[in-house]
This record gives C-alpha cells, structure tokens and sequence, in this order.
C-alpha cells in the first residue's frame, strides 16, 4: 500500500531559483501531437511553429491571435496536455510533467454548472494534490479554502452551488480554486468573454493583488483593447509567433495585418484603422 | 395493524425472500453510489455495453465452474482495451467503437450460452436476474465485492471527485489520471457482477443511472447525492421484491419499476427543480 502512495503520487519538483517562471524554446506542435487528434501526413504542416519567448515571475501576459491561431494549443503545451514534436517547454527550469503549480482557469463553457458541488467543493479541489492520496482535509486545507475566497471577494458565495453565480462570479471562484492549488503559473482560457465592464476590473484588481505574491499570470483573450491596456506584454500569435513584446510595439498595423491577414481590413484615414473581426464581432482597435 | 405486520413479515419466512431482500438492498446501495459517478461522467452508454461486454467471461466462468467475477473483470477490461485501441488514431468516434464492442461481445457471449444445454432458462438469468434463486453464498460474495466497491470509492472520492469534475484539474494536480479511469472501470465491471442476479445485464444501467438522476434533482452537493442515491436505490431493491412476492411479477423489472417511478416523482415534484415546481 505504501508503494502504491509514493508510485501514484506526484513527484515534487523544486524551482531552480533565478529560472524564468516559463520559457518556450525552438517548440513545434505537429497536427498529429495537438488538437486535432488525426494523423494528418502533416508535411511540415505544425499547429504551432518555432515558438520561443519567456517570461518573468509576477508578470501579466496577453495571449491574442485570431481563432485557430493555436492559443488553446499553446495553453496545453504548458501544461503538459500536448507534448513539442521538437523543442522544450521549462517551466521555473523543469518540464511540466511534475509541477503541481501551474493552474488553468478553464472557459466557462467547458464547465458542467449543474455538477452537485458548493463554491467551497470546487476551490477545495485545488487543495487535492497537496493533500495527498489517502488523506482528507484538515483545518489547515480549510483556513487556505476561506482565506482563497476572502482573496477574490467571494466569502458569501462559500455554500452556493456553482450553478447559482453569475458569469464574473463563477470566474472568480476559479480563481480562488487556483489560489487554494497554490499556483504560481496561472493560465486563463478566454475569461473575459461575456463579463461586463465592472466584473472585468473586478477580476483585474484581484488580479493585481497576484503580483505581488509572484504569482504570473498568462491570459488568452479576443480583446485587443484590453491586451492593450491592461497587460504588461502581448504575444500575438497565428501558429507562429508574429510579434512578442510591450503592447504598443506588438499591437502596430503590420503585426496585426500579418497576425489577422484575412480577417482584418484597413479603413485608410487619419489614424489608419485596423479593423479585426476576432471572434464574435468585438475586438476592434486603433493603430 | 397486525395486518400490516403480517404483510411484511410474512414472506420474511421464506429463506429465500430474505436473502433477495439483503441482495437487492446491498445491490441497490452500491450500484447507485457507484452510479453518480457514471452520471457525472456522462459514462452511461458506457456503463450499459460493459454490463453486455462481460457476458462471455461470465459464461465462460460459468462452464468451467470458476467464479463468475473472474471472467466478468478480464472481459471489462477487454472490452476497456479495446475500446481504446479503436478509438487511439482518431479513425472513430468513441461511442462508435463502444457500439461495435457491445455488440460484437454480447453476440459472442450468446453464443458462447447457446452451446450449453440449458440455454432459454440460463440466458433469462443472465438477461434479466434470478433474484428469488440467490444462494447463502451469493449472498456472501455479493456482501464482500458490494463492501470492497464502496471502500475503494470512499478511498479515492475526492481524486474521483476532480476527475468527473475537472478533468485538466485533475492533469495541472498531476493525479494518476489513468490509473483513475481503469479503477472506475474495474470497479463498474465488478458492480455489475455484483447485481448480476438481482436485476440483469439488461436492465443493469437503471441501476446505475436512474437512482443517480433522480438523487440528482434533489441535492445540491455530491455526499448529500450519493446518500440520496443508495436510499432510493435500497427502497427501490426492498419495495421490488415485496411487489414481485404480491403481483408475482418478475423480480428484476419490479425493482427496476420502482426506481423508474420514483424518478418520475421526483422528475415531478422535486422542491425547487421539478417539473410541476417550476411551472406553478
């Protein structure tokens, strides 16, 4: 029985200090490795090309490109889902396969809400991995659950069933479950979409709160807006890496022209505006 | 009053009501704790071929007179191998392949039945129970195998818990993901075995589903689901055999058709989620 605790529980990896919290260094994808789940005889053909970059700990990064442009790839890449075909995912210097800090904040839309389980059920699954097999919560499990919702403004909500919160709500106790994980690598799929405004800067204030904790945050989003103003640096993405960067050299006409091509028309004028029909009609910016 | 008691207590003369009233209780407990998480999963055509998938095992366990959990385990996990090996190039749809093995294995496990001599009655049994023909040591191994299902899900709830919830959680937590989803499938073929004879390979699911869904409406938390489960699930187990002693009807469909009734009670009148509830 005790060989069976150690050989299923995760290995646990230390950070090398003075690591880049994520790097991505010459990774390709190929169709067969991601999403697509097919074979294809992909002559060259990858879901995502050649991506490098980093980043640093405590920093908030926007993830933009058109749909298809392999963000979601990306986001399992990370966390270890898909494997490179070449190339190396490090994370705080080692591979995904063991880290029990990154989390993913997953798409509203992937999330059954009628699942018979309380606000304090989902945060407290964040705690499973470190509670280990065999093992129940104890006091200490449950002062990290409440101070987790305190965290996110969300204590009231604790006995709520999930299905009872709004959309803003429901993203923020996903964030409080990635709280409760101890994460330090949090990943967010599309949190915004559908949220209004002061929900959004609700979830930008806790999110600002992270940083000083260290805790980095890597965001995919179809808001070029809010890439623009609310993030430390863009990563505009089309399977390949177009531009990675501060937000007003990565978000310039031609980066968005490449990124966009088929979907982006220019309306020639004073400012030369850049419109980018991204997702569901929103996204339009200025260049 | 008296009348009442001798209602009850009458048919408890007979040996083998009360061992089929132990049998159904302790099947309709597991099964349906073991059921919410088939619900959660959207696993229930799964669960409903893999009650088909281990009919040659069973029988083959049959013949050779060894015990019918053996064959049922090794053709789940067959069916589970297989399954998987069709599904693994993306050339089919899951439920596609989980069609073609159902299918393919059942028909082998008639087969299989219809060479022996006694086929009508036996493949009846296998079909649909033989709740009244429970022996003392039926009884016995469903006990046993019933109490290890319930222990080992007591001991992995909360890794079952993310799993059904969340399943990249499960992956970011770095749980034994796989070593999870063959556990359930074991624990799913060994259940089955378990309620063998008390309901049948045919109407095996309803065990699984229909107390589950019904518990589903009521409650708002998984323990609370579970719990809601095995009480409907046990009455369903213990007002089928009453039925079938006083209407004489097959053990297996009555205990089936009082869960299916309390489901659409439920359905109905649930306090803030039923039917007739919400249109008021």
């Amino acid at each position: 029985m005790a060989e069976l605790v150690t050989r299923l529980a995760p290995k646990r990896i230390h950070h090398e200090p003075g690591q880049s919290t994520l790097e991505l260094d010459h990774v390709y994808v190929s169709f067969a490795d991601g999403t697509r789940g097919v074979t294809l005889a992909s002559g060259g053909n990858y879901a995502l090309r050649d991506l490098t970059f980093s980043v640093t700990k405590g920093e908030r990064i926007a993830v933009v490109g058109p749909n298809g442009a392999g963000k979601t790839t990306l986001f399992r890449l990370i966390v270890g889902t898909v494997t490179p075909s070449q190339g190396q995912v490090n994370i705080y210097g080692h591979g995904p396969g063991d880290h029990i800090c990154i989390a993913y904040v997953p798409q509203r839309s992937q999330i059954d809400f009628a699942f018979p389980a309380t606000v304090e059920d989902v945060v407290m699954m964040g705690r499973v991995g470190r509670i280990g097999l065999f093992r129940w919560p104890r006091r200490h499990d449950r002062e990290v659950v409440r101070s987790s919702l305190a965290r996110v403004e969300a204590s009231h909500l604790a006995k709520r069933q999930i299905g009872e919160l709004s959309g803003g709500q429901q993203q923020r106790i996903f964030i409080a479950r990635a709280l409760a994980q101890e994460a330090e690598l949090l990943l967010m799929d599309e949190p915004l979409t559908g949220l209004d405004l002061p929900s959004q800067d609700r979830i930008f204030n806790i999110l600002g709160t992270l940083r000083a904790d260290g805790v980095t945050v890597v965001v995919a989003t179809h808001d070029l807006n809010l890439a623009a103003e609310r993030f430390d640096r863009v990563l505009l993405l089309n399977r390949e890496i177009i531009s990675y960067g501060r937000p007003e050299q990565v978000l310039s006409t031609p980066h968005l022209l490449r990124a966009y091509s088929g979907q982006a028309t220019i309306i020639p004028g004073e400012h030369n505006v850049v419109l980018v029909d991204a997702c569901c009609g929103q996204g339009e910016v200025d260049a | 009053m008296t009348a009442l008691i001798s209602w009850f207590a009458d048919p408890l003369q007979f040996d083998f009501i009360s061992r089929a009233l132990i049998a159904a209780i302790i099947v309709g407990v597991v099964c349906s704790v073991l059921g919410t998480f088939v619900v959660l999963r959207g696993m229930a055509f799964f669960g409903d071929a893999l009650a088909h998938t281990i009919l040659p095992g069973v029988v083959i366990a049959f013949l050779l007179g060894w015990p019918l959990a053996i064959g049922a385990l090794i053709f789940g996990i067959i069916t589970a191998v297989l399954i998987g090996v069709l599904t693994e190039q993306g050339l089919l749809k899951e439920d596609t392949a989980i069609g073609v093995v159902f299918a393919g294995l059942f028909a082998l496990g008639v087969a299989l039945l219809s060479i022996t001599g006694n086929y009508t009655v036996d493949l009846a049994h296998f079909l649909f129970g033989n709740l009244l023909g429970v022996s003392r040591q039926d009884l016995l191994v469903t006990s046993v195998l019933g109490a290890i299902v319930l222990l080992v899900l007591f001991l992995f709830y909360k890794e079952f818990l993310v799993l059904s919830f969340d399943r990249v959680l499960a992956v970011t937590l770095r749980l034994p993901a796989t070593f999870l989803n063959y556990l359930l499938l074991i624990l799913i073929a060994v259940t089955i075995v378990v309620s063998l004879q008390v309901v049948g390979i045919a109407l095996m699911l309803a065990m699984f589903v229909t107390p589950a869904a019904a518990a589903s409406l009521m409650t708002r938390r998984l323990p609370t689901m579970m719990a809601v489960a095995a009480a409907i699930g046990a009455f369903s187990g213990v007002t089928g055999v009453y039925a079938s002693y006083y209407l004489d009807v097959a053990s297996g469909p009555s205990v089936v058709l009082v869960a299916t009734a309390i489901f659409v009670l439920v359905f109905l009148f649930a306090p803030r989620r039923g039917l007739v509830v919400t249109r008021l």
